[in-house]
């Protein structure tokens, strides 16, 4: 039977011979993931199940990022849970304000997760990991509290959907775009419940960081996860991640054992496929009140701005940080508009600090801040009032995301973002 | 289980955002959470809500963050179930973990804002007593059911694992 990358990973973790979309499944898990969010619900269940020790201490990842640091006495509390809960369980992947960053940002980074794993998170951007060839999905707490217990989850065998990218992208065309155009063409309930696999001669080409952008965003579509096949690219950056955490404690060596081909088969099923040129496509903009309500950014040239944020889970890395600065290197931000530069974990934070790009923010006068999830969901570091709009390299625009019902969100890359920013208005980056 | 209340209707993709803010996700208070529930979108929501009513929705119910709240702020400002054209994946879970009832019913759309519903989660019959009509909705597969029964996952893993 030829199987798609999404299968062969769910097979090796359940043990079937064989799966079947439709299919319920109970399957080990890699990696389980909570935030300050999200955890305090999963720890009150564990707690009140009346199982002393969690399954793994090496295996169950908690990070507060999204309120955090803490922005009052209530997250606060949310995030003491978290490190009470991690000392008291001796969790080895608890990361306190100074080693955190956004977690979805965070994780590959620090090598938790790797091709061919199977990681639940209680966050619905956990589908970003689909990048290095995981089987990574968003669930609830509940499912993270019995993840707590015996290291399983249940799942329904998903079908795959085929994305296929072909041509040769323009400049300033990146993973952002990819996506959009994508959420575009299939709508916000375009893929409920199926893998998004992303392949083609443009996704060969493309980054990490393009490619994790791409992955995060497939929930918006309804994508249970976003998967890519691993190639060198994928294996070159674990390799460096690897390297950057040998010997550290928390390291996770006992990843599945068995060997999973980490490639679809040839004659495997898909429920669809898409073939698109996207060699004309120029960057998009995702408009209020959907991710699939996209614009070419030409169209929207007149709409100002109050705020433009350039940061998170999907579009917070070096890349994506170090596109805006060479766009604002030696400009400034239109009089009166706010702009917020939240590098995604400490690591790309220093690294911003070291090229000079910390300065080049600083000083065309924006704010750049510690890691936190913060604007992405309004909560806190750079909320709207009513009447106020904001272009944001973030992946949700729904209805008081970032603060209030009457503010509006529109969604863009880095590039957009920061030549908005100089301008005041969403603009074309060619524009400046 | 017999379920009865009145229909209060939504839209198509109606999001966790909408259902529960982030701002108020720093608590675990079902009550709590079910005094902000849809306060984007519908600002007198919790306030006309009544114990038992049923969210009659479109496409897409419960979309974007995987927020565990919003299926707990429904149940905390006492709906009974929800009724809709499709659910997101992560919220269909969440539901069934929860012990949240919905169904998934085509012709949802048919159902009006403040038409008396009742609804038998055994058969999955929902009757609009308002409009006097009837409809079948597809029973959950066994897996689920079983999760069902026990009400929620939590209580189904500690009899697995005793």
């Amino acid at each position: 039977m030829p199987y798609t990358l999404s299968d062969k990973i769910l097979m090796a973790h359940s043990g079937k011979k064989d799966i079947r979309p439709g299919e319920f499944i109970e399957a080990e898990l890699d990696i389980a993931l909570g935030n300050d969010i999200t955890a305090p619900f999963a720890i009150e269940e564990f707690r009140r199940s009346g199982v002393k020790k969690v399954f793994n201490n090496k295996k169950i990842v908690l990070v507060p990022d999204h309120f955090a640091p803490a922005k009052d006495l209530k997250s606060a509390n949310q995030c003491k849970i978290l490190a009470d809960f991690a000392k008291d369980q001796n969790i080895l992947n608890y990361f306190e304000v100074g080693c955190m960053g956004i977690e979805h940002a965070l994780l590959p980074e620090k090598g938790l997760v790797f091709p061919g794993n199977l990681v639940i998170g209680a966050d619905s951007h956990t589908c970003t990991y689909g990048a290095l060839g995981c089987f990574a999905t968003g669930v609830g707490s509940t499912d993270l509290a019995r993840a707590f217990i015996d290291g399983k989850c249940w799942f329904k065998v998903p079908s795959t959907i085929k994305f296929v990218y072909k041509g040769k992208l323009n400049k300033w065309v990146g993973g952002k775009d990819l996506i959009l155009y994508t959420i575009g063409k299939i709508g916000v309930d375009g893929a409920i419940e199926k893998v998004m696999e992303f392949k083609g001669p443009v996704i060969d080409k493309l980054g990490m960081d393009g490619r994790f952008t791409m992955s995060n965003m497939a929930i918006e579509a309804g994508g249970i996860t976003g998967i890519i096949e691993p190639d060198e690219i994928t294996w070159e950056y674990v390799k460096q991640s690897h390297k950057s955490q040998a010997g550290h404690k928390s390291q996770v060596t006992s990843h599945k054992k068995e060997k999973i081909d980490l490639r679809s088969d040839k004659d495997a099923h898909y429920e669809k496929t898409y073939e698109w040129d996207v060699s004309k496509l120029e960057p998009l903009v995702a408009c209020p009140h959907l991710p699939s309500n996209v614009q070419p950014v030409s169209e929207l040239s007149g709409i100002t701005l109050d705020q433009v944020v350039i940061g998170s889970c999907t579009n917070g890395r070096i890349s994506d940080l170090r596109l805006a600065a060479k766009i604002l290197k030696g400009k400034k931000v239109k009089p009166g508009l706010r702009l917020i530069i939240i590098p995604a974990t400490q690591k790309i934070y220093l690294e911003c600090v070291k090229e000079g790009l910390a300065e080049i923010f600083v000083k065309a006068g924006g704010v750049f801040s510690t890691p936190t999830c913060g604007p992405c969901l309004g909560g806190h570091m750079g909320i709207l009032t009513e009447g106020e709009r904001c272009l944001a390299t973030t992946n949700r625009n729904f209805i008081g995301r970032m603060g209030s019902p009457k503010s509006e969100v529109y969604l863009a890359g880095p590039a957009v973002a920061a030549a908005s920013a100089v301008k005041g208005r969403i603009v074309h980056p060619e524009d400046l | 289980m017999i379920l009865k209340g009145k229909a209060l209707k939504f839209g198509n993709d109606i999001n966790t955002d909408d259902i529960i803010a982030a701002k108020y996700l720093v608590t675990t208070d079902e009550k709590e959470l079910g005094k902000h529930c849809m306060e984007n979108i519908s600002p007198d929501f919790s306030a006309k809500a009544g114990p038992g009513d049923i969210v009659v929705a479109g496409k897409n119910f419960g979309c974007g963050s995987s927020r565990e709240h919003a299926p707990r702020a429904l149940k905390g400002c006492g709906i009974s179930a929800v009724i809709a054209r499709s659910f997101a994946g992560i919220f269909f879970r969440n539901s069934i973990n929860v012990g949240m009832p919905f169904l998934q019913l085509e012709e949802a759309d048919e159902i009006k804002e403040g038409d008396l519903l009742e609804i038998d989660l055994g058969s999955g019959i929902i009757k609009n007593l308002s409009a006097n009509r009837t409809y079948k909705t597809e029973p959950f597969p066994e897996f689920l059911q079983q999760i069902v029964n026990e009400g929620g996952l939590m209580n189904w893993v500690k009899k697995c694992i005793k």
